[in-house]
């Protein structure tokens, strides 16, 4: 079984109608995969589903073989879980060496390595540690926000559209270093609206229409494939 | 023209008795901001909260005086004050666990908890009113000045006396300790800056196992030091009068609003704005002119801008000026 595995999820917000059926997700540990699909499709709702932000009305998550299906969003976060969300993922008022201790927050022991590795891997927010969240680029708060979910160290790091309003050259940096966050051994989970460049890095793909698994391969092998291609990446 | 005198005069009737106000305002300010940051509602029944742990320092106060515990030329409150504080964290805690936390459970908005936090100040009120009755008392024994105008006088050879009263000077002095401790606590500590961090963005504190309840408990606690010890002070520096807090509320909302609610730096110049406006503008200026222009051009009236009887319609008219103009207040931005 995959380090992550969630499977046959529905569910959707409080007592409305599901917004995903049986929908699958997984990845292995050390590999990055990538949740694609179209506006509504329910890709924001599964990574929920899989952190326990939403009450999923069937289905199951398990962790590294422990059904955690039944925890809620912090007994996740001690579980291993760490998750980015898409908006709101920075303390706009706080400095970003503050955001890196409030990400440890729930740690006791001591969390200076933890920040040093996070500044090996974000060199630009050593310099800006001082310096107030809200006050940073759109790519360094993106850093940030990455920054602090890993403070606990998670092994699963789950991201709602990282690359969301960053340009281009931005979006290609911060793919690398979720590349270098896997090879540390973390699995990564993130959904993206950059399909294309986002499937070139995944190891795994997954595209979602209406709430349901359509397609799941390889990124490159999606890439590939032409129907993926016509119908979600534009030809 | 003898400008020496004026000064002296100004600084006599208008900074001392204003700086003074002011840091009474700005301790009243900072809990409403508090709650405001963390809790997201006007909080109408510190007034009450203030006034409840003044009455504690009150009673002990009576208790040290009769047994003849004294703290010299010190006023007796601040021995009793440490129990007051502890009395008003209990009161707050006491609120939010049996009133606040259900309000909190159903997710109601901040109307609503502001209306039961109206409900809480009338019950807080009773209970004071039941307790110690609705009679004015004094708090202040010890020496009652640092130094007297006529020592001023003898000492400078100037008409113009400055006296600066030790309650003044316990006020002023205790405000800045209390607000340097509230913001070492913010940006040093650990819990202060969860604190900070669940004002800042409540969704992003869960995802980081920051717990709600313990951060609002540790919020009602830091507004009852607050409360307690703006009352006392309060209390100190005039009279203890329980029917005085419920009208304190307009000038200490308008200090917080004026400054931006939800800052605590907001909250301290705010405290200063609303007490010095009111002090100047009524202030009578006769005598102080007096000294500045030529004998004939004496005025004759008081040169009283306002009537004392109008200082909190000076608050409420800034805070609907700043309301109007600028609505943010003097700081901007995200609260805490």
């Amino acid at each position: 079984m995959s380090f992550l595995s969630a499977t046959g999820m529905s569910g959707g917000y409080g007592t409305g109608p599901d917004i995903i059926h049986e929908c699958d997700l997984e990845v292995e540990a050390g590999k990055v995969a990538v949740v694609v699909g179209p506006n509504g499709a329910g890709k924001s709702t599964a990574m929920k589903g899989v952190f326990g932000m939403i009450r999923l009305r069937e289905g199951r998550v398990m962790l590294d073989g422990r059904d955690i299906t039944a925890l809620s969003p912090p007994e996740r976060v001690s579980a291993g879980m760490a998750f980015v969300p898409q908006t709101g993922n920075v303390f706009v008022s706080m400095s970003v060496q503050e955001n890196l201790e409030m990400g440890a927050f729930v740690r006791e022991d001591d969390i200076t390595g933890t920040m040093r590795q996070v500044f090996n891997l974000f060199p630009v927010l050593k310099d800006k540690r001082k310096q107030i969240a809200g006050e940073l680029s759109g790519g360094q708060r993106q850093q940030v926000a990455i920054g602090r979910a890993l403070m606990t160290e998670p092994r699963l790091l789950m991201l709602d559209e990282p690359t969301a309003g960053v340009a281009p050259i931005v979006m290609r940096d911060l793919f690398e270093r979720i590349r270098d966050i896997t090879a540390t051994g973390v699995a990564v989970l993130m959904v993206e609206q950059n399909a294309r460049q986002a499937l070139e890095i995944a190891d795994r793909g997954f595209v979602l229409v209406q709430g349901r698994n359509r397609f799941t391969d390889e990124g490159r092998a999606l890439l590939a494939n032409p129907e993926v291609r016509r119908s979600f990446l534009g030809g | 023209m003898d400008i020496l005198n004026a000064v002296v005069l100004f600084g006599n009737f208008v900074i001392i008795p204003a700086t003074t106000y002011g840091a009474q305002l700005a301790l009243g300010a900072l809990g409403i901001t508090l709650v405001f940051s963390i809790l997201r509602f006007a909080n109408f029944a510190h007034g009450e909260l203030m006034s409840f742990g003044a009455m504690l320092t009150l009673f002990l106060t009576w208790y040290f005086q009769d047994a003849g515990i004294h703290a010299g030329p010190l006023p007796t409150v601040l021995l009793a004050l440490p129990a007051g504080i502890l009395g008003a964290i209990a009161m707050a805690l006491v609120t939010e666990r049996t009133v606040y936390r259900f309000y909190r459970s159903q997710k109601a908005n901040s109307i609503t908890l502001a209306i039961v936090s109206v409900g809480v100040m009338f019950v807080m009120a009773g209970l004071i009113r039941f307790m110690i009755g609705p009679d004015e008392h004094v708090m202040s024994d010890g020496a009652r000045f640092l130094f007297k105008a006529s020592e001023f006088r003898q000492a400078t050879g100037l008409r113009e006396g400055l006296a600066i009263k030790t309650s003044q000077v316990i006020t002023v002095g205790v405000a800045v300790l209390m607000v340097a401790a509230l913001f070492w606590f913010l940006h040093k500590t650990r819990t202060g800056k969860a604190m900070r961090a669940l004002s800042d963005n409540p969704d992003l504190a869960l995802l980081s196992g920051i717990n709600p309840d313990r951060i609002v408990a540790v919020t009602w606690a830091l507004t009852a030091v607050l409360a307690a010890v703006g009352g006392a002070l309060y209390g100190l520096d005039k009279t203890y009068k329980p029917f005085v807090f419920m009208q304190l509320l307009l000038p200490i909302f308008a200090s917080a609003i004026v400054g931006g609610i939800g800052q605590p730096v907001g909250a301290i110049l705010g405290g200063f704005v609303i007490a010095y406006s009111e002090v100047i503008l009524t202030y009578a200026y006769k005598k102080f002119l007096t000294y500045l222009v030529p004998e004939s051009w004496a005025p004759e009236g008081l040169v009283q801008l306002l009537s004392t009887d109008y200082k909190f319609a000076v608050s409420f008219i800034i805070l609907v000026v700043v309301l109007l103009i600028r609505p943010t207040g003097i700081i901007r931005g995200k609260v805490l």
